[in-house]
């Protein structure tokens, strides 16, 4: 029988979201026992890994409407409005709160804090601590989450399962790293934290930990996940390793230019190509415009080509060499040591890589999952703000605003229900944790953990990259069944228990494969172009909002292929309408203006 | 080596530990496929994935900011993802633990205690002065961010602690990162919390433990710098002592 460990909240996850959510119910009510649960030491999650910055409306003249347009127009009229309007008012008191705490943000001369442009912003409304933006947002959470008394840290501990008993979830499942011993941690809630899947894809920028742990358990449990078909490339990634050069580049004032040293974006509706940084426009479009641009040059054979694919030039030279260092010194970094390049005297050589699942765990605007007691926020969660495609620097605010909501709604819960029956979780727990053994009792001589891995990464970036085609994503949902199968018969060459992070591995990719069909069958099923979905074939190349504007369900199928459902989109104020950037966008916005006027 | 010079495989060679093990560590080498941008993180992930999937070590971001893989690579401590293995051609490229620490199994070391530390020098912020949201941010000049800011690069990687004879010798030392971070919050303008660390830093684990040999800053894969921020405490700590005797301060 599994160790029994009695908490109140269980949070699953430590980066931003989880420890955002910790301190939230800590403050709320320090009567709490907290656990945060985490298979990495928490400031070793991914979080540390978003540079730009967080966005939050600051200046005078910006204003909550505009970053509600911005990202309800940003995700192609697929977001949820209510939440949109829930985040933009709550980020701004989120930045503060982190200020408050010692987060290191860059100041403006007379000591106020300093914003800076991003991509389909209106404004400069861009939290940031030069280009390591998410590692102090992380490391001032992480720092300040250990003055409470009533959290207590799982580090190293990885979650198989959750517990459900009644109808709500009552506990996870763990596996202490170092022991390889499973541990019941029972709790009255649950929040689910765990960050994105990007680890799904082959050329991605994301850390070997992003494999989409927290969406599997929700999907594993009768969740559904929402909107699965949209990931997010990110345009300005190294080539081959998928490393991130961080959007604030072009922030700072940035070009893209292909082989020729074309600023090609504005052959794609994003110009003039104003020698500044124009918001909205050029380089400072939407990440998946950018992204499509980057396909179409590829094609039409302007592109450069590198040893990890092929790439155009981000060209950063004019900014200067103190600018350079002050405003993108880990960007030098980088560039200077993986690639031998230094910035202010040459391009970096880019490509698109996926970076970011808009969807996941579909979450209503208290964070409430379909689970009664399972809450989830930050890259795992579908909060609804992201749409079909996520504006740059509105993640790291998600994190802080929605971790927030989460604790506190976890908090809430957990004092209004009963605690589960422990011998009923722990017989649970036993069957689970039968089956998590199974992976090292398999014979050995059969296939590497490695190669289905790789070979699941190769069909989906295949069948669900940049632009789709239905015959693609066929096929790549037939590999994903195959290699659910194969993934069963893997062979493990550890067999111990203690810190096998092999077996760990084959966990991770059961998770993966589970989120990858998610994926890959939502995509198919969405017949329409919308965002960071891009169809070619026949009748799908635009955006049709009469048959699917509307959210993507994915359910779990047991010894099947995921059910598809629908579930409606909350509009409030803004209606769909036509998604332009650059001077096209320009135009659209005065006649907007004017119909409101008539109106 | 001449630039030219481009082996099509080189050999790593890994100082192997299993707790269970009754014969102790043992070395074992694999030849795996050069490239010349190769990490030494990316040929120890080729040996797992390809030739021995018990290999055991702790890596996440790949771009040098998660902290997670510090190792010794040829007896230096190094982050393994910015570390190539074009710089130690022709090889062998050996890699081993962090020293300093115990080994949990292969390249894992036993973090504890430095978690442990962390907390105890207090990492966050108490105001001097307590500020409401609704009053926004405190000011803070470019000038008085720069005197904390370079010390707040810290990644927690512990390579610091591995170059660290002091610590090697005395584990009940702080040691250059925490001590870096414990000065990194107390020259922050926000914060009035300095006095209580300073006793901590004071104290015989604290900065006079240190034989200012000034590794652990030219191991810092973040130029953090932690011996300036163990000298500047000694300096203080010392200030502190024979500020006692002045009048008006007890």
């Amino acid at each position: 029988m599994p160790e029994l460990i009695e908490t109140d909240i269980a949070i699953v996850g430590g980066g931003g979201a989880g420890l955002r959510a910790a301190i939230a119910a800590a403050e709320l009510d320090p009567k709490l026992r907290i656990a945060i649960i985490s298979k990495v030491y928490p400031m070793r999650s991914h979080t540390v890994a978003a540079e730009g910055g967080s966005a939050a409306v600051t200046l005078a003249e910006d204003s909550l409407e505009n970053h509600f347009h911005d990202t309800v127009a940003g995700g192609d009229w697929l977001c949820d409005q209510d939440a949109v309007q829930y985040f933009v008012e709550h980020c701004y008191e989120e930045m503060v709160r982190l200020e408050h705490w010692g987060c290191p943000w860059s100041r403006l001369p007379d000591g106020r804090v300093n914003v800076r442009a991003f991509g389909g912003m209106k404004m400069e409304r861009t939290w940031f601590a030069a280009d390591m933006t998410g590692f102090h947002m992380l490391h001032t959470l992480f720092q300040t989450s250990m003055k409470y008394a009533a959290i207590r840290r799982f580090d190293e501990h990885f979650v198989c399962d959750l517990l459900v008993d009644e109808g709500r979830v009552k506990g996870v499942l763990a596996i202490e790293v170092a022991s390889g011993e499973f541990r019941v941690i029972k709790a009255r809630a649950v929040v689910i934290a765990t960050g994105g899947a990007g680890r799904v894809f082959r050329q991605n920028t994301n850390g070997g930990i992003v494999t989409g742990d927290g969406m599997a358990l929700a999907y594993r449990r009768g969740v559904p996940l929402r909107d699965m078909e949209f990931m997010q490339y990110h345009p300005t990634c190294m080539p081959g390793s998928g490393l991130l050069f961080t959007e604030a580049c072009r922030g700072e004032g940035g070009v893209l230019v292909n082989k020729d040293g074309y600023r090609y974006l504005q052959d794609y509706g994003l110009g003039p190509p104003d020698p500044w940084p124009r918001k909205k426009a050029m380089e400072l479009g939407p990440r998946d415009r950018l992204s499509q641009a980057f396909w179409h040059e590829q094609r039409k054979g302007r592109t450069i080509p590198m040893p990890g694919g092929d790439a155009v030039h981000l060209d950063l030279r004019h900014l200067g060499r103190a600018k350079l260092h002050e405003r993108l010194p880990q960007i030098c970094e980088l560039a200077e040591q993986f690639l031998g390049i230094d910035p202010a005297q040459a391009p970096i050589p880019v490509r698109p890589a996926a970076h970011y699942t808009m969807g996941g765990i579909p979450t209503d605007v208290r964070t409430a999952t379909s689970l009664p007691g399972l809450y989830a926020a930050g890259e795992c969660a579908s909060s609804g703000i992201h749409g079909a495609n996520r504006l740059g620097s509105n993640s790291l605010a998600e994190l802080c605003v929605f971790g927030r909501v989460a604790g506190e709604e976890a908090a809430r819960f957990a004092s209004s229900v009963q605690g589960g029956n422990g011998v009923a979780l722990r017989w649970q727990a036993q069957d689970t944790a039968r089956e998590a053994l199974r992976a090292l009792e398999r014979p050995a001589g059969g296939e590497r953990l490695a190669a289905v891995r790789d070979e699941m990464a190769k069909a989906m970036e295949r069948g669900c990259g940049i632009y789709r085609t239905a015959a693609e994503m066929e096929e790549t949902c037939r590999t994903l069944s195959e290699l659910k199968a194969r993934a069963n018969a893997v062979s493990l060459t550890d067999r111990a228990r203690g810190w096998n992070t092999e077996w760990l591995a084959a966990l991770e990719l059961g998770f993966q494969l589970d989120v990858a069909e998610a994926m890959a069958h939502s995509a198919l099923a969405r017949r329409e172009s919308r965002g960071a979905h891009q169809r070619l074939d026949e009748g799908c190349g635009e955006r049709d909002d009469a048959n699917f504007l509307k959210h993507t369900l994915a359910w779990r199928v047991h010894a099947g292929s995921p059910r598809i459902g629908w579930a409606p989109v909350v509009i409030t104020t803004s209606q769909p309408g036509t998604r332009a950037y650059g001077a096209a966008g320009e135009a659209a916005q005065n006649e907007r203006k004017a119909d409101a006027a008539h109106a | 080596m001449p630039d030219s010079f481009h082996p099509s495989e080189v050999t790593i060679e890994v100082l192997r530990y299993d707790p269970a093990d009754a014969g102790g560590p043992r070395t074992q080498s694999w030849s795996v496929p050069y490239t010349p941008d190769m990490s030494v993180l990316q040929a120890l992930q080729y040996v797992k994935d390809h030739l021995d999937g018990s290999l055991t070590f702790r890596w996440s971001c790949r771009m040098a900011i998660c902290g997670s893989c510090g190792v010794m690579v040829n007896g230096v401590p190094h982050l393994g993802c910015r570390t190539f293995v074009r710089d130690f051609l022709p090889g062998p490229v050996r890699v081993e633990a962090l020293a300093h620490f115990p080994i949990e199994r292969d390249l894992v070391v036993d973090a504890e205690d430095f978690i442990e530390k962390l907390r105890e020098i207090h990492p966050w912020i108490q105001p001097k002065v307590a500020r409401l949201i609704e009053e926004g941010p405190y000011r803070q000049t470019p000038e008085e961010l720069a005197r904390y800011e370079s010390f707040s690069h810290c990644i927690n990687c512990m390579l610091c602690y591995a170059a660290c004879p002091q610590y090697g010798l005395d584990p009940k030392f702080l040691g250059p990162g925490l001590t870096a971070l414990a000065h990194r919050y107390n020259s922050d303008s926000r914060d009035g919390a300095k006095d209580e660390r300073m006793e901590l830093l004071h104290s015989e684990e604290g900065v006079w433990s240190c034989t200012a040999v000034g590794y652990c800053s030219e191991v810092c894969p973040k130029q953090v710098d932690p011996a300036n921020a163990v000298n500047q405490n000694k300096t203080a700590s010392a200030l502190d002592w024979f500020a006692r005797f002045l009048p008006g301060r007890s």
